[in-house]
């Protein structure tokens, strides 16, 4: 197990890779669905405000 | 055959309730697929000759790379539709993939960057691939820049596309910048066909990039919403979604 | 008797150079730009001129972007103001080559004297007077080049609040092969190198730019009046 997370003595390199890339994914996910929420509150006032 | 499939893209409240069905299934199968090859690429592909251990950070940074360009044709692509065709869904789909290519464009470069130290000696060298990635993650600001200083929506989709076509010319500069200048950067290896990569290294890598693309589509879609619905103001269609 | 596209970019050139020649200082200070960011370096690094000779071209071609980017301002600003440039987008004429007209004026008045002065920083930065003969040929293609490009993004900041830093941000994707190859250009001829590889290559983004870069100038241009 120890061998793994030391990656042949690269783990400072590989570690924070893999942390960047999952986390960028993760984190565009987040956005992408604040925006739909942030997009439909605004119709939703918008509409009110309108009918 | 009646292009009635081909318009159906083209109306919003369809593009609405397709991206509402489908963008689940999709990020699952990408979620799916990702875990998978990552377990192939960290846990069952043997370690790499010369490199040994450091080139599994091609398992996110290669594919990284390649949706940095492919996201940015497909902008292009919808931009360059919006335009010429005047389709708002295409301006929308444009104005979508604009942060999640950057953010690839940033990974490809931060993981590159972390590859590079231990192989190179060096985070950074201005040679021609690295250079014109950097420069794709300034086209990125821009567009979305551009988007955002221009208070007009439609001019805003307009002028946006004209600079996502004119930054295409950068698309091919980059992907063949390895063959034509002598480079720092690796030339690309042949993933389909023959190849000097072994299976086991090679399978978790092309499931990365089907897996990747999977995601983007799933973001996209998601994003779409939300920006159609900035787009259609007061149209009856959004009332009816809103309800349900 | 109807004008024709090239008479009307023709006679959009005299008059874009009649009212240059009307406010000289326009025309100087991009030039005066050059010339204090070449002197800024030597200030900043070091006066050691065997050290600066390392960074001449750099410094060079990063002046004579910036000083560009300074210029690209008013190649527009003036007509999109006061509503010439809607006149020309609206008289029938081929507005493409109106711009192109405007473009290649601008450069006659902006990037030919940058190019033309240059010799002066180079020396002052320690390029050796062999190499300086490369310097403003390579200075006044790739001039050319960046106000063909610069127009474009001139174009597309037209509709835009606080255009100016937007302006640059987005020239320099663009002008980034430019920088490189006359830099390139530049260092080659600084060690007696052959300088026909870049210069080609220079070439080449000039013609791309003159066949491309007025069409999406107008295009831009258009959707920044309507």
């Amino acid at each position: 197990m120890d061998e793994f997370f030391a990656m042949s003595g690269y783990a400072e390199y590989v570690w924070p890779s893999l942390a960047l890339a999952v986390g960028a994914l993760l984190l565009n996910v987040w956005l992408a669905r604040r925006a739909v929420a942030l997009a439909e509150r605004d119709a939703r006032r918008r509409l009110e405000t309108t009918s | 055959m009646g292009w009635a499939w081909f318009h159906r893209f083209g109306s919003p409240p369809w593009i609405y309730g397709f991206s509402r069905r489908w963008a689940p299934w999709f990020g699952g199968l990408a979620a799916l697929g990702i875990l998978v090859a990552l377990y192939g690429g960290l846990v069952l592909a043997p370690a790499d000759y010369q490199q040994k251990d450091a080139f599994r950070i091609v398992y996110v940074h290669a594919p990284s790379a390649m949706l940095s360009l492919a996201i940015y044709a497909t902008m292009a692509i919808a931009a360059a539709v919006g335009l010429i065709w005047r389709i708002k869904v295409a301006h929308a789909a444009a104005a979508a993939c604009a942060p999640i290519g950057a953010w690839f464009t940033a990974v490809t470069l931060g993981t590159g960057m972390l590859w590079g130290k231990p192989m190179w000696g060096t985070y950074w060298a201005w040679d021609p691939r690295l250079t014109s990635e950097l420069v794709l993650l300034f086209l990125y600001f821009g567009y979305m820049g551009l988007r955002a200083a221009i208070e007009d929506p439609q001019k805003a989709d307009k002028a946006s596309a004209v600079l996502a076509v004119v930054g295409v010319v950068n698309v091919p500069i980059i992907r063949f910048s390895v063959d034509w200048w002598n480079s720092l950067h690796q030339p690309a290896t042949r993933l389909l066909g023959e190849s000097d990569m072994d299976w086991a290294m090679k399978w978790p890598l092309l499931l990365m990039f089907l897996a990747f693309m999977l995601y983007f589509g799933a973001v996209m879609l998601v994003r779409l919403r939300a920006e159609l619905l900035r787009r259609e103001r007061n149209a009856s269609w959004v009332r009816e979604v809103l309800r349900g | 008797m109807k004008t024709g596209p090239l008479q009307a970019a023709f006679l959009v050139s005299q008059r874009d150079l009649r009212l240059a020649f009307r406010q000289p200082s326009q025309l100087i200070q991009p030039l005066l730009f050059f010339m204090i960011v070449a002197t800024l370096f030597p200030l900043t690094l070091t006066p050691e001129l065997s050290r600066l000779r390392d960074a001449a071209p750099g410094v060079l071609w990063v002046g004579a972007l910036l000083s560009s980017l300074l210029a690209l301002e008013f190649l527009f600003r003036d007509d999109a103001m006061d509503g010439t440039l809607e006149q020309f987008a609206l008289s029938g004429q081929s507005l493409t080559w109106m711009l192109f007209a405007k473009t290649c004026t601008h450069w006659l008045l902006t990037g030919l004297p940058l190019a033309l002065a240059a010799p002066i920083a180079a020396l002052a930065l320690g390029v050796a007077p062999a190499a300086i003969g490369a310097v403003v040929a390579s200075l006044l293609l790739g001039s050319f080049a960046m106000s063909l490009v610069g127009a474009i993004s001139a174009g597309l900041t037209l509709g835009a609040r606080r255009g100016g830093v937007l302006l640059s941000l987005l020239t320099l994707p663009l002008a980034v092969p430019i920088l490189v190859f006359g830099s390139d250009a530049t260092q080659r001829a600084m060690m007696g190198g052959d300088i026909a590889p870049p210069m080609y290559l220079l070439a080449a983004i000039a013609v791309l730019g003159v066949t491309l870069a007025p069409l999406a100038a107008a295009a831009a241009v258009r959707i920044g009046l309507e």
